[in-house]
C-alpha cells in the first residue's frame, strides 16, 4: 500500500513540471490558434538561467528573475517569428515554432557547455515522512508551486481586465476587437505567460539532478498530456498532466510484474495513452468537440 | 461628423465589394443604410471599425474621417477610444461569459469608468442587470441582443453603427429594439443603422441611403425614401426583384406610355 501511495506521490510531483507546461501550449493554443512546439525550448532556456543566476542570487529569487527573462524572450520570440505570420495555415506556423525551438535550444546548449550545471535548489533528494509514507521534498514543493500557481491564473483569467481580454479574444477574436481588445497584446501576453510557466517547469523537472540538453524530452511529455486533457482546456492540461505523471510513475514501480514489456516502458506511456485519447475522443477528455474552429 | 467618402474596398485583392461609397452620419443623427443580402452594408460598416484586416479586406480609395481627421488606417482599439463603436451583425457576444463579463469586455479601452457605465447600461437594460452573473449563451435571442447592445455602450460611443439589430426577432422584440435606438440616440449619439426591415429602419432615421452591388443607388431623407414608391416595391414585398431592375422596369413603363 505504501508502495502504491508514494508512487502515486511521485507522479503528482512529476505530473506538476508536466501540468505547467501543458498550461503555456494550452495558454498559446487558446489565444492565437497556435500549437507552439517551442514551449520545450523555453523551459531549457529558463532552467538555464537559472544555473547562472543561482550563483549570484539565492533560489528564490533566481527562479521568479528567470521566469520574467524567459516570459519577456518569448515575448520577443512571438513577436519577430511567430506574429508576421499571422494568418498563414496553422501547420506553418506549427512548423515556425519548431524552427524557433531548435534555434533556441542550440543557443541554449552552448551555455549549458559540458560541465554540470545545477539549480542549487533547497530540497535536493531529501524526504518527508508522514505515517510512513515518504515523499520527496522536491516533488511536494512541484506540487504545492503548481497548484499555487494554477490559483493565481485562475485568479488573472476570472476578474482581470487583461485575463477577461484574453478569454473574449479566445472566444471570439473578430467580436473582441471590435470591443477595443488589441489582440497583439493578448498574442504577446500568452505567449509571456507560456514561457514563464515552461521556466518554472523546468526548474522543477532539474531540481535534485542537473540540467543538461536532454531535459527538454521531458517537456515533449506535455504533447500526450494535452491531447489527453484537451487542445483548449486550462483544467485538462492540469488534470492530464498530474494523471500522466502518476500513470508514468505507476509503471515505472509495477513493470517488474510484465517483465516482457522491458525495462523502460514508462517512458512510452504518455505516448500510448497519447495514441488510445487520439483514437477514441481525439478532442481530450475536457476539450471543446470542434477544435479546429478556423 | 463621421463621414465615408467614395470608399473603395477589396477582398483578398480581388474582390472588389464597395465601389465608392459616401455615407455622412451627423452627430447625433441616425441614418439607415438599406440593401440587399451581398450589397456590402457589413462590409461598410467593417471598414468604419477597422475590421476589415480580419477578412483580408483593404480599403483601397476613398476615406472614412472622424471631424475630418482619416480614421480608416486607425486600429479598432484606437476608433473605440475614438467614440466608434460597433454592433456586429448576429450579436456575437461570447457565449462562455457571463452577462457581466461581456459587458466589462465593452469597457475594455475605459477601465476606469466601467462601474458606472455598469450602472447605466442596467438602467437602459433592467433585464440584463437580473441576468449578470448568467452565462451570456443561455441568453433567449433577444437577451442577448440587448447585451451586445449594451456591451457596445460600456464604451460609451458618440457613433454607434448597428448591423441589423432586429434580425431575428419577433414583431415584439423587433418593437423594443427600436424604442432602445430612439433612446441611445436621444442622448446624443449618432445612429447608423444597418437593417432589412426598412420600416423599421425609416421610421426612426432622418436620413436613408440604399445600398446595391456595393454602390449607393438612392440617398434621401427617410421620410421621402418611406413615400418612394421603388423603396415600397423593392422592400415590402411584390416579389425578389433588385431595385435596379425595379427601376429599369418603370423606366422603360414611362417611355412607353
Ligand atoms: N471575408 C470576405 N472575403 C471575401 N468576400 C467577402 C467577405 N465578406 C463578404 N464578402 C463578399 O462581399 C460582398 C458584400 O458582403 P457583405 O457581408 O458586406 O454584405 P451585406 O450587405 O452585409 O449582406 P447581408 O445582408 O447578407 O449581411 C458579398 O458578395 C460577400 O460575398
Ligand atoms: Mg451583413
Amino acid at each position: 500500500m505504501a508502495e502504491l501511495i508514494e508512487a502515486v506521490l511521485r507522479g503528482l510531483g512529476t505530473g506538476s513540471v508536466y501540468a505547467l507546461l501543458a498550461l503555456g501550449f494550452v495558454i498559446i493554443y487558446k489565444a492565437t490558434r497556435v500549437i507552439s512546439f517551442a514551449q520545450p525550448a523555453f523551459m531549457l532556456a529558463g532552467v538555464t538561467m537559472v544555473t547562472y543566476l543561482v550563483l549570484e542570487v539565492s533560489f528564490w529569487v533566481a527562479v521568479p528573475v528567470a521566469a520574467l527573462l524567459t516570459g519577456l524572450l518569448a515575448l520577443g520570440v512571438e513577436r519577430l517569428a511567430v506574429r508576421p505570420m499571422v494568418g498563414r495555415p496553422a501547420f506553418v506556423v506549427a512548423i515556425i515554432t519548431l524552427g524557433v525551438d531548435v534555434a533556441v535550444r542550440v543557443v541554449v546548449n552552448a551555455f549549458i557547455g559540458l560541465d554540470v550545471r545545477n539549480v542549487l535548489d533547497p530540497w535536493g533528494l531529501r524526504t518527508v515522512g508522514i505515517g510512513g509514507i515518504d515523499m520527496q521534498q522536491r516533488h511536494l514543493a512541484a506540487f504545492l508551486t503548481t497548484a499555487a500557481l494554477v490559483a493565481a491564473l485562475f485568479a488573472f483569467f476570472r476578474f482581470t481586465r487583461m485575463g477577461l481580454a484574453m478569454r473574449a479574444a479566445a472566444y471570439d477574436q473578430e467580436a473582441a476587437l471590435a470591443q477595443g481588445v488589441s489582440v497583439g497584446t493578448v498574442f504577446a501576453l500568452s505567449w509571456g505567460l507560456a514561457g514563464a510557466l515552461a521556466a518554472v517547469a523546468g526548474t522543477f523537472a532539474a531540481a535534485g539532478s542537473s540540467v543538461d540538453a536532454a531535459l527538454w524530452l521531458i517537456a515533449l511529455t506535455a504533447l500526450p498530456v494535452i491531447i489527453l486533457g484537451g487542445l483548449d482546456s486550462l483544467p485538462g492540461a492540469v488534470v492530464g498532466g498530474l494523471a500522466i505523471g502518476v500513470l508514468q510513475e505507476l509503471t515505472a514501480t509495477y513493470q517488474n510484474h510484465a517483465p516482457w514489456l522491458g525495462g523502460n516502458v514508462s517512458v512510452i506511456t504518455p505516448y500510448v495513452v497519447m495514441l488510445l485519447v487520439l483514437l477514441v475522443r481525439p478532442y481530450g477528455l475536457f476539450g471543446t468537440r470542434e477544435v479546429e474552429r478556423v | 461628423m463621421l463621414r465615408v467618402r467614395n470608399l473603395e474596398v477589396v477582398y483578398d485583392d480581388v474582390m472588389l465589394v464597395l465601389r465608392g461609397v459616401s455615407v455622412t452620419v451627423p452627430p447625433g443623427g441616425v441614418v439607415a443604410l438599406l440593401g440587399a443580402n451581398g450589397a456590402g452594408k457589413t462590409t461598410l460598416l467593417r471598414a468604419i471599425t477597422g475590421l476589415l484586416d480580419v477578412h483580408d479586406g483593404e480599403v483601397t480609395k476613398g476615406a472614412v474621417t472622424l471631424d475630418d481627421e482619416p480614421v480608416h488606417h486607425l486600429r479598432p482599439a484606437a476608433l473605440v477610444r475614438r467614440g466608434i463603436c460597433q454592433v456586429m451583425e448576429a450579436r456575437r457576444i461570447f457565449a462562455e461569459l457571463t452577462v457581466e463579463e461581456n459587458l466589462r469586455i465593452g469597457g475594455h479601452t475605459s477601465p476606469s469608468r466601467i462601474k458606472p457605465r455598469l450602472d447605466d447600461v442596467f438602467d437602459l437594460f433592467p433585464v440584463l442587470e437580473q441576468r449578470r452573473r448568467r452565462t451570456a449563451g443561455y441568453l433567449s435571442g433577444g437577451e442577448q441582443q440587448m447585451l451586445a447592445i449594451g456591451r457596445a455602450l460600456m464604451a460609451e460611443p458618440r457613433y454607434l453603427l448597428l448591423d441589423e439589430p432586429s434580425l431575428g426577432l419577433a414583431p415584439r422584440l423587433v418593437e423594443q429594439v427600436r424604442e432602445i435606438i430612439m433612446a441611445i440616440n436621444k442622448r446624443g449619439t449618432g445612429i447608423l443603422l444597418v437593417e432589412q426591415n426598412a420600416t423599421m429602419a425609416l421610421s426612426i432615421a432622418g436620413h436613408g441611403y440604399v445600398l446595391e452591388t456595393g454602390r449607393v443607388v438612392l440617398d434621401k431623407p427617410a421620410a421621402q425614401l418611406l413615400a418612394d414608391d421603388d423603396i415600397r416595391e423593392f422592400y415590402l414585398g411584390l416579389g425578389r426583384k433588385s431595385f435596379r431592375d425595379v427601376k429599369h422596369y418603370r423606366r422603360r413603363k414611362r417611355w412607353l406610355s
